[in-house]
């Protein structure tokens, strides 16, 4: 079976020389589900962003088959939808439906077919109701909700979620949970929240100074790398 | 100062909107260059920047402060044409939604506020902000800003037969004076602060493209003082270009009779005179200015 | 904060708020241009104006004591200039700041009451206000808030860390620290900025900001803009006439 993303010794240097990715190879397959785990500065986002271009590197990304380059831009962002940590910054139109009508208008669809392509994808993340309303007045969970719409809408076979569950309270994780769990497409889950990726995913990586350091169930890997919360180190009252 | 309605004359607030309204347009042009609109979000979030940055305030002692104006602070950061874009978005929101400023008025708001005093703080900085002086340049452009647009909308509130007794105008332009010192102070203490962040948040002083600029903004100020003038002198002439843009002739009799009922007293005229040719003398330092810049620059540069 | 009341307001349901962006925008323009270019009987058209933005308010479903209210904003500056004319001697031109002032900011208030915002700017797209203005002017209504947040973080964190401010004392560090959590402020609002960016480029902006909708004046809104503009001149004329 084909991935549907494959990297291949991917590298890349910020300007000022600091080196962010240190030779990744990765690969995804249709249906799964990947959690990207790592310290904060280990390359996990820096690694996503090169999925759809945003950023580009040496080494290769084939999206689908189709290497990620400049002329291919547009093909790829339809095909990988990023929902970023800070749904602000994302809902970024004054309302709900322009917010989510953004991405089809943007493939070229026509207005009224993106119009029932925005109202379809909100349905699908039950948030129809809301598509008059200004994103500000939004719970973090309704926010969150509407930028997966947003994705949903440019019909993507790749799902990448960056820390998707910071902001949202105990109900709001597990109704997001719940929707990831519906959704069919492949998805990459670059999280901290351990449970979020017991719950979802099937392997997970982990990345430490710019490389996969190890792979694994992602029970294999919290092992591993230790990287379990606190709370299952110390009970209240006791000492370590 | 923001300017509600209800206080310009018609022959005022009209002439000003409709130097607005092209003033604007070539600000807009030239902000977007070609047709790219990717700087929108980042001229958007700037511009509710300088609204939330109102919100610190910046204490100056015995229990008074005061806070961030802006204009200044956004054309050295964003270059005058986006910071014109984003100064008259500011004011078209403050006019909307916080009744700051009146409708009719936002053309005389926009000229005093988002092109002369944004271009009166910008001009120095495009001439000396590179060089030795560069602080005190920043402060300079800082006080200058507030200074024009406060001296504009005054002159512009006199012109419309606004009383202003002599103790009163030089109360106000004290008030205008410190205010003045204050952004100087503020814009000079933020820039410093971006300086430490990241220089890069800071432009270039350049004074190719703020040569056309300043030019307009020369300009601007100039039309600004002549049209006045004239619209207090010759009430006449304002009625002509009233007929010819036909504007309803009811409001014929009406465009005369704010300055007739209201009598301008010698005093006023002599203060008009006076802050006429004070704005003028602004003007011609600036052109100076500009001049020797542009001769210095071009020995330096050959 | 004041907006957030707004905004709550212009999301109503009545008739009014159902009308055009830009047929509520004609005729807020032609109250205003009636009012400021009023000069004989100012004082029983102004009763008449205010009565006219009464009824319109209460048509429109909003707490008039409310509206009456928000609308005195103007009223501080306007205190002083009409207490300066008053002392000159010139009664009439106070009481025409006053009254004039007041219900420009009444008659604004009633149109950002009923519309809302993003929707009264989208309406001025085919007027000749230059598009790119419009977008920003969105950009900054819809980060307003969020930036406004984050400023209300910082100015507590600056009051914990200088204690009171009403020290009797220029204090040059206060004001180096306000300058510096200005520039932190600055730098966040610029992140932010880049980050939508990033979002936007994400979903194939390709450079132009594209719209879903497609307005079109009804019939309704034709009657409406007549009927104000009746109402508006109608009253002016009576008034005059009368007096």
């Amino acid at each position: 079976m084909q991935p549907l993303v494959e990297v291949r010794d991917l590298r890349f240097q910020y300007d000022d020389g600091t080196v962010a990715l240190d030779g990744v190879d990765f690969q995804l397959f249709a249906g799964e589900t990947v959690a990207v785990l790592g310290a904060n500065g280990s390359g996990k986002t820096t690694f996503v962003l090169h999925l759809n271009g945003l950023l580009m590197g040496q080494g290769s990304v084939r999206v689908c088959g189709v290497p990620v380059r400049p002329n291919t831009l547009a093909q790829v962002r339809q095909k990988v939808g990023l929902v970023f940590q800070d749904s602000d910054n994302q809902l970024f139109m004054p309302t709900v439906l322009e917010d989510v009508a953004f991405g089809p208008l943007n493939l070229g669809l026509e207005r009224e077919q993106a119009r029932t392509r925005a109202l379809d994808a909100l349905a699908a993340v039950g948030m129809a109701h809301a598509s008059g309303k200004a994103p500000y007045h939004l719970s973090a969970g309704e926010k969150k909700r509407v930028a997966i719409a947003g994705i949903l809408a440019m019909n993507p076979e790749i799902l990448v979620l960056d820390e998707p569950t910071t902001f949202l309270d105990p109900p709001g994780q597990n109704a997001l949970v719940e929707l990831l769990d519906e959704l069919p497409q492949a998805k990459i889950l670059v999280t901290h929240d351990v449970d979020c990726a017991r719950a979802l995913a099937s392997r997970a990586v982990f990345f430490e100074r710019g490389k996969i350091a190890g792979e694994g169930t992602v029970p294999e890997v919290v092992a591993r790398f230790n990287w379990d919360r606190i709370s299952l180190h110390r009970q209240a009252g006791s000492r370590l | 100062m923001h300017i509600p309605d209800g206080f310009l004359a018609t022959p005022v607030w009209a002439t000003l909107d409709v130097a607005a309204a092209p003033a604007v347009g070539y600000l807009a042009r030239r902000a977007q260059q070609g047709l790219e609109q990717s700087k929108v979000p980042l001229l958007g979030v700037m511009g509710a920047f300088v609204f939330a940055a109102q919100m610190i305030n910046f204490p100056v002692g015995m229990g008074t402060s005061g806070h961030l104006v802006g204009a200044a602070l956004l054309a050295y950061t964003l270059g005058p044409a986006a910071a014109g874009v984003v100064l008259t978005a500011i004011l078209a929101v403050q006019a909307l939604v916080f009744q700051d400023g009146g409708i009719l008025a936002l053309g005389a708001n926009i000229i005093n506020m988002g092109v002369a005093g944004m271009l009166a703080g910008y001009l120095p900085y495009a001439l000396w902000g590179a060089g030795r002086w560069r602080r005190q340049t920043i402060f300079l452009g800082g006080f200058l800003s507030v200074l024009t647009s406060a001296v504009l909308a005054l002159s512009e509130l006199m012109i419309s037969g606004v009383a202003m007794p002599a103790a009163v105008l030089r109360i106000s332009l004290g008030l205008f004076v410190v205010s003045a010192l204050l952004e100087g102070a503020i814009t000079l203490a933020i820039m410093q602060a971006l300086a430490s962040i990241n220089p890069d948040f800071v432009r270039q002083p350049r004074s190719g493209g703020g040569r056309a600029l300043g030019f307009i903004g020369l300009t601007a100020i100039f039309l600004v003082v002549a049209g006045v003038a004239i619209a207090s002198a010759y009430p006449d002439g304002i009625q002509k270009l009233a007929d010819a843009t036909g504007i309803a002739s009811q409001a014929k009799t009406l465009l005369r009779t704010p300055l007739a009922d209201y009598e301008l007293g010698t005093l006023h005229s002599v203060w008009l005179r006076k802050a006429g040719a004070g704005l003028a003398g602004l003007g011609l330092i600036y052109g100076a200015c500009m001049l020797c810049g542009k001769l210095l620059a071009r020995q330096r540069g050959a | 904060m004041h907006h957030v009341v707004l905004d709550r307001w212009s999301h109503g349901e009545s008739a009014l708020h159902r009308r055009d962006a830009r047929a509520k925008t004609i005729a807020v323009l032609i109250f205003l241009v009636a009012l400021a270019t009023a000069q004989r009987a100012f004082l029983p058209l102004s009763v008449c104006d205010l009565g006219i933005l009464a009824a319109t308010i209460i048509a429109a479903g909003l707490p008039l004591g409310a509206a009456l209210k928000r609308a005195a904003v103007v009223l501080p500056f306007t205190a002083v200039f009409a207490a300066i004319s008053l002392a000159a001697g010139e009664p009439m031109r106070a009481a025409t700041l006053v009254g004039k002032s007041y219900l420009s900011a009444l008659a604004v208030l009633v149109l950002v009451s009923t519309t809302p915002l993003p929707e009264l700017l989208g309406g001025l797209e085919r007027t000749g206000v230059p598009r790119y203005l419009l977008m920003v002017a969105q950009f900054l209504y819809r980060y307003l808030f969020v930036i406004s947040e984050e400023a209300q973080h910082m100015r507590a964190a600056l009051q914990a860390k200088s204690g009171t401010l009403r020290r009797a004392v220029w204090d040059r560090g206060k004001f180096a620290a306000a300058g510096g959590a200005l520039g932190v402020l600055f730098a966040r609002s610029y992140a932010h900025a880049d980050d939508i960016h990033q979002a936007m480029l994400a979903r194939g902006f390709q450079g132009h900001f594209l719209t879903l909708s497609g307005r079109s004046f009804r019939r309704a809104d034709v009657f409406f803009v007549a009927g104000a503009l009746v109402i508006v001149a109608g009253t002016r004329a009576a008034v005059e006439a009368w007096i």
